[in-house]
């Protein structure tokens, strides 16, 4: 296990550089000089040399890179174009933002997502199992953003119970009953893809579980199918589920990118939305590490729950 | 769903004698499943009639779908005339839905097939004897996997800049790596087998395995897995527009109609999101349940004459 | 005054629906368990044996496979007549069922002792400690060493014979009347195959357990029944007395097994005792299938072999065939009056 979980963060550790190394090219794709844009077309030739050899611009790409590495490292991601404010204030507050969102969002997956997994998986080729598992079907094929319109259109704007953005009531702010209230529409829309592709899953190691030899001779000792199911069977498809799970985040965040941009929900993903329209390259930059960071945890985190849950590969060496 | 699909194996493998045989007889039976499959018949019917449509938007949209009546804007579905209605700017629904298939399916299904081919390549690169060199191939893939795959094609296209070209290619790029993981799992699984061995046996050259014995066998993983790339595409790539990073505005394309009317949706008009919306959820659904129904056809034990 | 049997299966049918019609796994079984007893039920995989005793436990009611009648009489009582929370209290408690698969039987992510506490709380109302120190008591039964460190493994730490014994000891716990054995040794090695056989007998001599002992292996059932029962198509073809039956054998099918299986003494079993050394493939018996369902593998068949029902013929000391080339008019001399 020790070893295991070494290996796993030696692994991170690797993935962190390539994903910073990934993210540092990706801003030299950017057309154009990016000095030129910031100082605009009136800037003599000579003050733009100047600002480039400030910004380090001058130097090879791997130095360049460095560089970014070590201000990434130190906290400190640049200057925003539009803003004028160091990027770290700007995403931080933000970043905590998306991952409440997240949270709630993925609560919603395993809480809906698991039990009809489970159930259908449990009665396969009833009535419900099939019914559920079109839906998901459906479900796994639907646009994000489309779903985030649609759920403010039923649920906001014609039976009014919840507000249609924002994460605090604008008069009255604060409080935790308040953020909740917000919470709920757009965590429910970008809950709606993860959540049938988690429920199929869940399905299907269902199934397969409940054909298994232990699941046969729990039956023959006369445990209840009820325990059969959701103690013997369910602890059994942990694992897997996990996994999909783990994966499923991935969609979750690149989904809640819509859904905040939908909701006005003040996260990275709007950050993002908005700096994509006023070109702020600094702030995309570092709102897509953020985003690409949460996810690599949550891969990490992931394995290493994924091993921890199957005795066999807890106690092994 | 990407994780789903990488997990499907390959069709059976057979000594390289009947090989050939096998592989034409195995996409006649796979074409016959899926003739049988009702679910996956209805789903490519709806995929021509939708392409048709676009095809032949030209010469059977009802109106021009740039042009609209500002006095007559936002009228609900069912308006005499407007099948689906009016948006904004009073331009008809339907007629923009008919010309939005141009973009919205060109700007999904190029990029698959682009990445497809070059997955090809560098699939079968690495993984038929490519050894260490192709596991570190993939490793470095492997960077690509820790981006979200909508953030990553997001990201590529801010980058990039708006535009048809650009969205395709922003697209394209961000396939690349889980097509090719694909590709390089069946051509490592395929190159184990007996019949590579064999044809090697009887002289046949590296060039000539991988184009007769391993790319037949690779294809149809990559088949099963593009098709049902192509759903989640067709969501990401109108998803792009909708975001203005892909197609740009007043061209018709789905997303980019969505996000139109994402503007009007607070005064009370729904229909002008929801019902572009609601086009690529079932041309998206299409694609899925027709990728589902050619891996089950491409299944042996599930072709059951 | 003879004692009422433990088990009594009277004209015990089976039936699967397939996509090619339905198959008559059981096809009118009968036959009786004493207390105490042990009856061993041989026959290739496909003959009905695992299937009849899944059905006693009725743990075969699925969307395709239904008991298509019979009674089975345990302790007088029809268990196809009981509802399913009345079964639920029978199974693991009165009558038990040990599998053939030890290395996947048990549940992988559960302690040993706690599985073990799981099903005596589920069957005695006892608190959790006096359940730990059952299971405790359950694993001394089955002689596992260091059977209190046991409690707290997981199914993995065990090997393939430990992980057979907490199998047993999950079926003894709560001290059963009867325990059907469905091939309780084919996964495993030999040495360990006569260890977990001679346990079983052990249980059956010390605690009065009566057994259906379900097995491919003729060395096995020469080495722990007293009587036998050949399955062949989801019928019993022959039964009786072990030495009887095995040493002269009437049916044409357990003939066949016999020359099949070079010599087998009694006490002796090699893991290649198995029975489908016989040419011709395993049966499968559709529900409009006629007469002797061995006909077509059978060397003595005659044409009304394949049109008509076999008669169940009786010899001396309960043993029994069926069979037509048995009748006592054509072959006269064969029965022993």
């Amino acid at each position: 296990m020790i070893g295991f979980l070494l290996r796993r963060l030696g692994w991170t550790v690797l993935i962190l550089i390539g994903v910073s190394v990934l993210v540092f090219l990706l801003m030299q794709l950017v057309p154009g000089d990016p000095v030129r844009t910031m100082l605009g077309m009136a800037a003599t030739g000579e003050r733009v040399e100047e600002v480039r050899h400030q910004l380090g611009l001058d130097r090879s790409l791997p130095i360049q890179y460095l560089d970014y590495v070590a201000g990434v490292l130190h906290g400190e991601l640049g200057q925003s174009l539009v803003l004028s404010q160091p990027v770290s204030s700007i995403l931080f507050p933000k970043l905590l933002n998306t991952v409440i969102l997240s949270a709630g969002s993925l609560l919603i997956c395993l809480l809906v997502g698991i039990p009809l997994g489970v159930l259908a998986g449990a009665r396969q080729y009833s009535l419900f199992d099939r019914g559920s598992m079109f839906l998901s079907l459906a479900g796994a094929s639907v646009p994000v953003y489309w779903a985030a319109l649609v759920i403010v259109s039923i649920f906001a704007l014609q039976l009014g119970w919840f507000p249609t953005s924002g994460m605090y009531d604008t008069r009255n702010p604060g409080g935790l009953a308040d953020v909740l209230h917000h919470l709920v529409l757009p965590a429910a829309a970008a809950a709606v893809v993860p959540t049938a592709v988690i429920a199929r899953m869940a399905r299907g190691t269902m199934v397969e579980a409940l054909q298994g030899d232990h699941v046969r001779m729990l039956r023959a000792s006369g445990v209840p199918e009820r325990s059969v199911i959701w103690r013997h069977a369910l602890r059994g498809i942990m694992p897997p589920v996990v996994n999909i799970v783990g994966l499923q985040v991935g969609y979750l965040l690149g989904g809640i990118i819509f859904v905040e941009v939908v909701f006005n929900w003040p996260g990275l993903g709007g950050q993002l939305y908005t700096s994509i329209t006023a070109g702020d390259m600094p702030l995309i930059q570092s709102g897509v590490l953020f985003i690409a960071l949460v996810f690599v945890l949550v891969n990490l985190i992931t394995d290493v729950s994924v091993a921890l849950l199957d005795p066999r590969t807890r106690k092994a060496a | 769903m990407s994780s789903e699909i990488i997990t499907s194996s390959g069709p059976a493998t057979s000594p390289a004698r009947v090989a050939g045989w096998q592989r034409r007889s195995q996409w006649g039976l796979a074409m016959r499943a899926l003739r049988r499959d009702k679910v996956a018949v209805a789903a490519l019917v709806v995929l021509v009639a939708v392409t048709l449509v676009a095809v032949l938007a030209p010469w059977i949209s009802p109106y021009d779908p740039l042009v609209g009546d500002p006095r007559a804007r936002l009228l609900p579905p069912g308006t005499p005339g407007h099948l689906l209605g009016l948006d904004g700017q009073g331009r008809d629904i339907l007629s923009r839905l008919m010309w939005g298939g141009r973009y919205s399916l060109t700007v999904a299904v190029v990029p698959v097939v682009c990445a497809a081919l070059l997955a090809l390549v560098i699939g079968m690169a690495s993984g038929y004897r490519g050894g260490r060199r192709g596991e570190a191939v993939m490793r470095v893939l492997d960077v690509v996997f820790a981006f979200p795959i909508v953030l990553f094609a997001i990201a590529l296209a801010a980058v990039l800049g708006a535009g048809l070209v650009n969205t395709m290619v922003a697209v394209g790029i961000t396939l690349v790596p889980y097509m090719s993981r694909v590709v390089y799992t069946s051509t490592v699984q395929e190159s184990a087998k007996e019949y590579v061995e064999a044809a090697r046996a009887a002289g046949a050259t590296d060039l000539e395995i991988l184009r007769k014995q391993l790319l037949p066998n690779v294809l149809s993983p990559l088949v099963v897995y593009g098709t049902t790339l192509a759903g989640l595409v067709i969501v990401l790539a109108a998803g792009l527009s909708f975001l203005g990073v892909g197609i740009t505005p007043p061209a018709p394309d789905w997303g980019v109609m969505t996000a139109d009317g994402r503007q009007v949706l607070l005064e009370g008009y729904a229909h002008v999101a929801t019902v572009p919306g609601l086009v690529i959820l079932v041309v998206a659904l299409a694609f899925n349940l027709l990728g589902d129904g050619i891996r089950d056809a491409l299944d042996p034990h599930k072709q059951t004459s | 005054m003879m004692q009422e049997p433990l088990l009594a299966v009277e004209g015990l049918r089976t039936h699967f629906s397939t996509e090619h019609g339905i198959v008559k796994a059981v096809d009118g079984v009968d036959f009786t368990i004493e207390r105490g007893g042990i009856l061993g039920m041989v026959g290739e995989s496909g003959s009905g044996k695992s299937v009849t005793g899944l059905s006693i436990l009725r743990l075969l009611e699925s969307r395709n496979a239904t008991i298509a009648g019979g009674r089975v009489l345990f302790d007088g009582e029809d268990l196809l007549t009981k509802s399913a929370k009345e079964m639920r209290e029978i199974r693991g408690r009165r009558i038990s069922m040990v599998f053939q698969n030890a290395m996947t039987a048990l549940d992988p992510f559960f302690r040993v002792g706690d599985q073990l506490v799981e099903l005596i709380r589920l069957h005695q109302r006892v608190d959790r400690r006096t359940a730990r120190a059952k299971a405790l008591e359950a694993l001394e039964l089955v002689r596992i060493p260091e059977p209190g460190r046991r409690l707290s493994s997981y199914p993995h730490q065990l090997s393939g014979g430990q992980r057979q014994r907490v199998i047993i000891a999950l079926a003894l716990a709560c001290g059963p009347d009867l325990l059907i054995a469905d091939e309780p040794t084919t996964a495993l090695d030999a040495t360990v195959q006569k260890q977990i056989i001679d346990l079983l007998l052990e249980v059956n001599r010390e605690l009065g357990t009566a057994i259906l002992m379900i097995t491919h292996d003729f060395g096995v059932v020469a080495h722990t029944c007293r009587t036998v029962a050949v399955m062949y198509a989801g019928r019993i073809v022959e039964a009786g007395d072990v030495r009887r039956v095995l040493e002269t054998p009437e049916h044409p099918y357990t003939l066949g097994l016999m020359r099949a299986v070079p010599r087998v003494k009694s006490g002796g079993r090699r893991r290649s005792d198995r029975l489908h050394q016989i040419s011709g493939s395993p049966p499968v018996r559709m529900a409009d299938a006629e007469g002797c369902a061995f006909a077509p593998r059978c060397p003595e068949a005659v044409q009304r072999c394949s049109t008509a029902e076999p008669p169940r013929i009786g010899f001396d000391a309960g043993h029994s065939v069926l069979c037509h080339q048995r009748l006592p008019i054509t072959e006269a001399g064969r029965v022993s009056a």
